[in-house]
């Protein structure tokens, strides 16, 4: 007797959703040996990280802000994902949104104070969408492998970033950083600390829902992912596609760069590549690209962050513990993804031969 | 300039391009195999980490290293078995791994400690360090002396690198490894078990990886921080394709990109003035890398040229597969 994959005719929904809810269960079981084995009580860990990400009111908030870049990156990261083009550049994107916002909020003074968030968030996706159009480009015209070109440029943006705020954009007072963005031009609040990015992030939810399962565009995008040499066959433009879904993609992770720099940090500063670029494309993968689905994620990645920070405070156990367990729900996550397409069937010796 | 500034930047390029180069070899195994392993900054961190407690507590610096290989091994072993396996996607497995990987060196390097210190790992001090082993007569060599005083794991580097150049393009086994990375299919049917190899190459990667990371706690800087390798296993990542995929240019990608980084605070220290930005020569190495292998592409177009990733970096391989 021997166990086998075999390939399923269609997805399973039953897989779908008992994949995922097995292995945050055996993530936390995971979670808890590091626990153990560093002398604290899981149970209470783990009860400390839920009441710090939901317990009360101001916490669910600091959560939900949490959640919109990382909803954002997702998103930016899952339209790409569309055709198979991986885009592990969502960071780099992300900073340019930032540094476009800086550049609107510092020097464009003949815009009115009232135009000044607008045109910012604007310039932020411009340039996000530039700086992922570049691999875009190389894809479609050279097939310049995109994981690399991506993650490269990732560091790229980063290091002009640094040397924007540490030199030429520098406040002339203060430490690091650019000068504060001015009052008139921050995010308007919604709930306690949420800020109004929120309502631009569930919009593109549903656009991007409404596109990517209701247009021309959308089936084309999917077409090119699951079958390329069947969409070049029906006429489906490969190139051009590459590149539109690139630069859209560029501008939503431009957009999470400059509506969280100025409805959080309200200047670009150090801590700008703070990693959501990255964590979005796990979010991506992990709603199967589907924009409704990247909310619960984004959602589960957050509080996993904010759960650890209270986990520092309530139970003195290093901040880490949230990024132990966000790659330790990856782990069995990627373990359960065959199953997804294939099944595990026991075949009998007589039945082998 | 003089001899003496030019003598002590390759000094301080080779003591911080050890690390790199291990990493980089071991990065080179893998990708050469068909998996692609972003997990490098997890696995780096976790070799630091690991090294670094074990020669704390054992106060044996070569156990460090042995272990710190082992734990590379380890959390590259979850990688392939992900990724071979379980076929999962390459790049979401890489990224898990680096999450992992750097919480949980940050988290134990706060929970490994003497209790003296509050159990951090943070603050504590070897007895000892690998120091530098002059070789006689040669270390006065202008210039190249400074090749001949060096750690022992710098002079075990110079004899991996020839080793792991030979191993890949003169040895059958070397040929496996290729084969199975270029054409995973032709290889299972010349009777290559194509899963085997890449689970061995993912792990000697892992193994490698570890090692480079401890260079970093037992002899750059033999101390531990939170997130020490300060993003070097992403370096890692673009000194493959600097180097080609060929274990043997590994060496010239970390003298430039080594040297970019010592120049910055070797300038510093001479107290010269530059006209260049130090952020600019910081992310100078990945826009070099990103030229090259734009470039690189662009020129292989036509004709699949000894300058290319291999064909089957990144794809799951099934043999039941139609």
């Amino acid at each position: 007797m021997r166990l086998a994959l075999e390939k399923r005719d269609k997805k399973s929904n039953s897989i779908a959703f008992m994949v995922p809810l097995i292995s945050f269960i055996v993530s936390l079981l995971l979670g808890a040996i590091v626990l153990v084995a560093s002398k604290a009580n899981p149970f209470e860990a783990y009860a400390a990280m839920a009441r710090g990400a939901f317990g009360n009111a101001r916490r669910l908030q600091y959560t939900i802000v949490e959640a919109i870049p990382l909803l954002l990156c997702g998103l930016s990261v899952g339209i790409a994902f569309r055709l198979r083009f991986w885009n592990i550049g969502a960071e780099g994107q992300y900073v340019w949104g930032a540094i476009g916002i800086t550049w609107v909020m510092q020097f464009w003074t003949f815009v009115p104070d009232a135009m000044l968030l607008p045109v910012g968030l604007v310039v932020g996706m411009i340039l996000g969408a530039l700086w992922a159009g570049i691999p875009g480009v190389l894809k479609a015209q050279w097939s310049v492998d995109e994981t690399l070109t991506t993650l490269m440029l990732n560091y790229v943006a980063i290091g002009f970033a640094e040397y924007l705020y540490i030199k030429a954009w520098k406040a002339p007072l203060g430490n690091l950083g650019t000068p504060v963005f001015p009052d008139s031009a921050a995010f308007s609040t919604v709930w306690g600390k949420i800020h109004g990015g929120l309502f631009i992030a569930l919009v593109l939810v549903v656009i991007l829902w409404f596109v990517q399962y209701k247009t021309r565009w959308g089936f084309e995008l999917n077409m090119i992912g699951k079958n390329p040499t069947a969409a070049k066959y029906q006429g489906v433009s490969i190139r051009r596609n590459i590149i539109l879904a690139l630069l859209v993609s560029g501008a939503i992770a431009g957009l999470a760069g400059s509506i969280n720099t100025a409805a959080i940090a309200h200047r670009l500063t150090k801590g700008v590549n703070s990693g959501y670029g990255f964590t979005g494309i796990i979010i991506a993968w992990m709603a199967h690209l589907n924009p409704f689905a990247s909310i619960v994620v984004a959602i589960v990645m957050a509080s996993l962050t904010t759960g650890a920070a209270a986990l520092q405070i309530a139970m003195k156990l290093p901040e880490s513990m949230g990024e132990v367990l966000q790659g330790l729900v990856l782990i069995p996550l990627l373990a359960g993804s065959i199953f997804n397409e294939y099944r595990l069937i026991v075949i009998r010796k007589e039945a082998a031969k | 300039m003089n001899l003496d500034f030019i003598t002590k930047l390759l000094a301080a390029t080779i003591a911080m391009g050890t690390s790199l180069t291990y990493a980089t070899v071991g990065e080179i195994f893998t990708q050469k195999s068909g998996v692609l392993n972003l997990g490098m900054e997890g696995i780096m961190l976790m070799g630091a980490l690991s090294g670094f407690a074990t020669a704390l507590a054992s106060g044996n610096l070569y156990f460090g290293i042995v272990i710190a290989m082992l734990t590379g091994g380890l959390l590259s072993l979850i990688h392939a078995f992900l990724c071979i396996t379980m076929r999962a996607n390459q790049v979401v497995s890489g990224l898990a791994i680096t999450m992992f990987g750097t919480g949980l060196a940050n988290f134990l390097g706060q929970r490994l400690g003497p209790a003296s210190n509050n159990y951090n790992l943070v603050g504590m001090n070897l007895t000892s360090k690998f120091e530098n082993i002059a070789i006689p007569f040669l270390h006065k060599i202008p210039v190249l002396g400074a090749l001949f005083d060096v750690s022992i794991l710098t002079y075990f580097l110079y004899l991996l690198l020839p080793f792991s150049w030979f191993f890949m393009y003169k040895t059958k086994h070397g040929l496996a490894v290729r084969s199975v990375g270029e054409s995973p299919r032709t290889a299972a049917a010349m009777g290559l078990n194509v899963p085997k190899i890449r689970y061995i190459y993912t792990t000697i990667g892992g193994m490698l990886a570890g090692l480079g990371g401890a260079c970093l706690s037992l002899s750059f800087t033999p101390s531990w921080n939170d997130g020490m390798t300060g993003g070097k296993g992403w370096i890692v990542i673009a000194l493959v394709i600097f180097a080609t995929w060929n274990p043997g240019r590994a060496v010239i990608g970390t003298l430039v990109f080594g040297g970019i980084t010592s120049l910055q605070f070797s300038l510093q220290a001479a107290g010269i003035k530059m006209v260049i930005p130090t952020q600019f020569l910081a992310f100078a190495p990945y826009l070099i890398t990103f030229f090259t292998l734009s470039i690189m592409t662009i020129l292989n177009q036509n004709k699949k040229g000894s300058f290319s990733a291999p064909s089957a970096l990144g794809t799951p391989f099934a043999i039941d597969d139609k």
